[in-house]
């Protein structure tokens, strides 16, 4: 048997002049979640359980984009999305447009194991979490004031920020004068926006599993769905690997790039790693986006186009990495 | 090479005993849509634009389940859904949750073109709908009596229909329901024009008795729809199992890294890649192929090619 491993992501696409102290903290999460991850491992927990658990940490903290900390539609409100996806039997559940649902990635879950379908979103997935006792809190929860000033320069940039995208239309005239271009109410803010988390694991007997959550763009439409709910495209499991993807949704959506990823190793032959490198080259278009997976085989890859993309792995052997760039 | 078009008003269990009034009715709006496909592909209309029109077609005719005919909900209404995807530059537009939209495949034209998005769903989708004056009828215009029939029926066997493999359906397998045919669901169209270029459309009410908020494999890019420079590609049947088996995505997959034919590509998918008695789908290549392999009890599909080819079904043809 070849081990178990382990990536988890908090997101591609980061702010070239993300201040080393909101640098550390994403790391210290990272490695808080990988830890989690490990231990449910070694006490032999199936692949599905140890994606859930170690994503509802991610959708806990504010520190990602997901759950707490969920990225605000244009309205100001939060509507999250996530999907989970068991490699065995390829069973899967997805949920979006939730407001109120403090683990998004949960009732996906709950999706997969106790509905007859794959897919519930909006006020018929808010119902099912009522159905279910699935704890849920008011939407302010999941506001932060660092999303709000955000989401307030996005509507002044008029644009949708993709996360890490500087918003186009800010006067750069007084770039000179501060090291950060963008103010809000005459302070310099960071441009960091925090983004979608997931996780890939392949448990001690060769299960595959993967889940991805989001709050998905700062100021999207309402209503608006993204890669991370749809399997395919955010999120990928089957008997070869698990892989969970980050960045433009709609870049990742067109690119079907988490199948791809699946489809190039099973059609095409290719190892985990040529894999991932061959979808982040071939597959995405215009779009940025960053991936992470593992194998039935024990290793663990990830790709990225853009210029970072937080992210940590571990696996049986010993290997422990945690990285931005 | 030439142009190619096929379509199909759902997969499923349907009766080979189906009832003239049931089968006549849609053979002649599969014939009517086919010729409204062939007559727009023979002047010239992009594929994008010819699958548009027939999935628009399909959708205002009641005898489809999609718009004015789309099955209902637990709750007694209406949730459509629709995708379309152009396969020269990969654009797409998706939609769900819809409930006074007309025409969802239109919206879903229309996210593609005018948002900054793929998706939209629910009251948003609504809400871009009103914004864009996209024709909306009140949510009654689009159940009919036959489907209250079938959601009461369902509600009494106490069942959401379609799917055999989740723990919920205690039950086991069902049986067809008395109509024979009321699992068929979901319409589409695949079309590619004399230079090669593709595009694929679905819609579809869901299912009957499904649970309020639920999405299927039509909206989803890779799952019930599907088009690139290769190929284009629309499934029907138990959404669940489509979504799993990325069905439309892994024909085009297969070709491209596989080097199948269209043909291979497709039967591979539907014999060996997913659950039997589940899927079936209509495909185009860029090369004029056609071709619509199910593996349930029948699929109303209509294609016609430029060489002279065409065919309007219901069950295996003899030659299967």
């Amino acid at each position: 048997m070849a081990g178990w491993a382990i990536a988890v992501h908090g997101g591609a696409g980061v702010d070239p002049n993300l201040p080393q102290h909101r640098q550390e903290e994403a790391k210290r999460v990272i490695a808080r979640c990988l830890d989690i991850g490990i231990s449910a491992l070694r006490s032999s927990l199936p692949a599905v359980d140890v994606v859930e658990l170690v994503v509802r940490e991610l959708e806990s903290d504010p520190v990602f984009n997901s759950g707490r900390g969920s990225a605000l539609t244009e309205k100001g409100t939060v509507e999250m999305e996530a999907s989970i996806m068991d490699g065995e039997g390829r069973r899967c559940g997805a949920v979006s447009g939730l407001t109120t649902v403090k683990n998004p990635v949960s009732l996906a879950r709950l999706v997969m194991d106790r509905s007859p379908h794959s897919y519930l979103a909006f006020s018929g997935a808010e119902d099912f979490a009522r159905l279910h006792g699935v704890e849920v809190v008011d939407n302010d929860y999941f506001i932060t004031e660092d999303n709000k000033g955000m989401l307030k320069l996005a509507k002044e940039a008029n644009t949708i920020m993709f996360d890490y995208r500087i918003p186009t239309l800010v006067p750069d005239t007084c770039a000179a004068s501060v090291e950060n271009p963008l103010l809000m109410n005459g302070l310099p803010v960071s441009l960091y926006a925090p983004e979608t988390v997931g996780c890939v694991v392949v448990d001690g007997q060769g299960r595959c599993a993967a889940a991805t959550s989001t709050g998905g763009l700062m100021n999207k439409m309402c209503g608006r769905i993204g890669d991370s709910p749809l399997i395919g495209a955010g999120t990928y499991a089957c008997g070869l690997c698990g892989v969970s993807c980050t960045g433009e949704g709609e870049a990742i959506i067109r690119g079907t790039l988490a199948r791809d990823v699946a489809a190039v190793m099973e059609y095409k032959g290719l190892g985990l790693q040529a894999a991932v490198d061959f979808v982040v080259k071939e597959r995405l278009d215009e779009g940025k986006a960053g991936m992470i997976a593992v194998s039935r085989n024990g290793e663990v890859a990830c790709g990225f186009n853009t210029n970072g993309m937080f992210r940590g792995f571990a696996t049986e052997g010993g290997f422990m990495e945690v990285g931005i760039w | 090479m030439g142009w190619a078009i096929a379509l199909h008003g759902g997969a499923g269990d349907i009766s080979l005993s189906l009832p003239p009034e049931r089968r006549l009715p849609r053979e002649a709006c599969l014939r009517h849509c086919l010729q409204l496909g062939v007559d727009a592909l023979k002047s010239k209309k992009s594929p994008l634009d010819v699958v548009e029109l027939v999935v628009r077609e399909l959708e205002n005719n009641p005898h489809f389940n999609a718009g004015r005919g789309s099955v209902l909900t637990s709750n007694g209404t209406v949730e459509m859904e629709a995708c379309i995807m152009d396969g020269n530059t990969m654009k797409c537009g998706a939609v769900s949750g819809l409930t006074t939209v007309v025409n969802a495949i239109s919206l879903a034209r229309l996210v593609m073109e005018r948002t900054p998005h793929i998706y939209l769903g629910f009251d948003g989708a609504e809400a871009f709908a009103r914004e864009h004056g996209v024709e909306t009828l009140d949510a009654s215009h689009f159940v009919t009596p036959e489907n209250i029939e079938r959601l009461k029926q369902a509600k009494e066997a106490n069942r959401v229909q379609i799917d055999y493999t989740q723990p919920m359906q205690k039950n086991g397998k069902d049986t067809a329901t008395a109509n024979g045919d009321s699992q068929i669901g979901t319409v589409g169209c695949v079309a590619v024009d004399n230079d090669g270029n593709l595009a694929a459309a679905t819609s579809t009410g869901g299912l009957v008795n499904k649970m309020v908020g639920r999405i299927g494999d039509t909206p989803i890019i890779g799952a019930g729809t599907y088009a690139n420079s290769l190929c284009a590609v629309s499934a029907t049947g138990t959404g669940e199992a489509i979504i799993r088996g990325t069905v439309a995505r892994d024909v085009a997959a297969l070709m491209e890294f596989k080097g199948l034919s269209l043909e291979e590509a497709a039967a591979c998918i539907v014999k060996e890649r997913v659950p039997k008695g589940n899927v079936g789908l209509v495909a185009v290549s860029a090369t004029g192929e056609v071709t619509m392999p199910f593996n349930t009890t029948g699929m109303f599909r209509a294609c016609a090619t430029e060489d002279g080819h065409s065919e309007i079904a219901i069950w295996p043809s003899m030659k299967d």
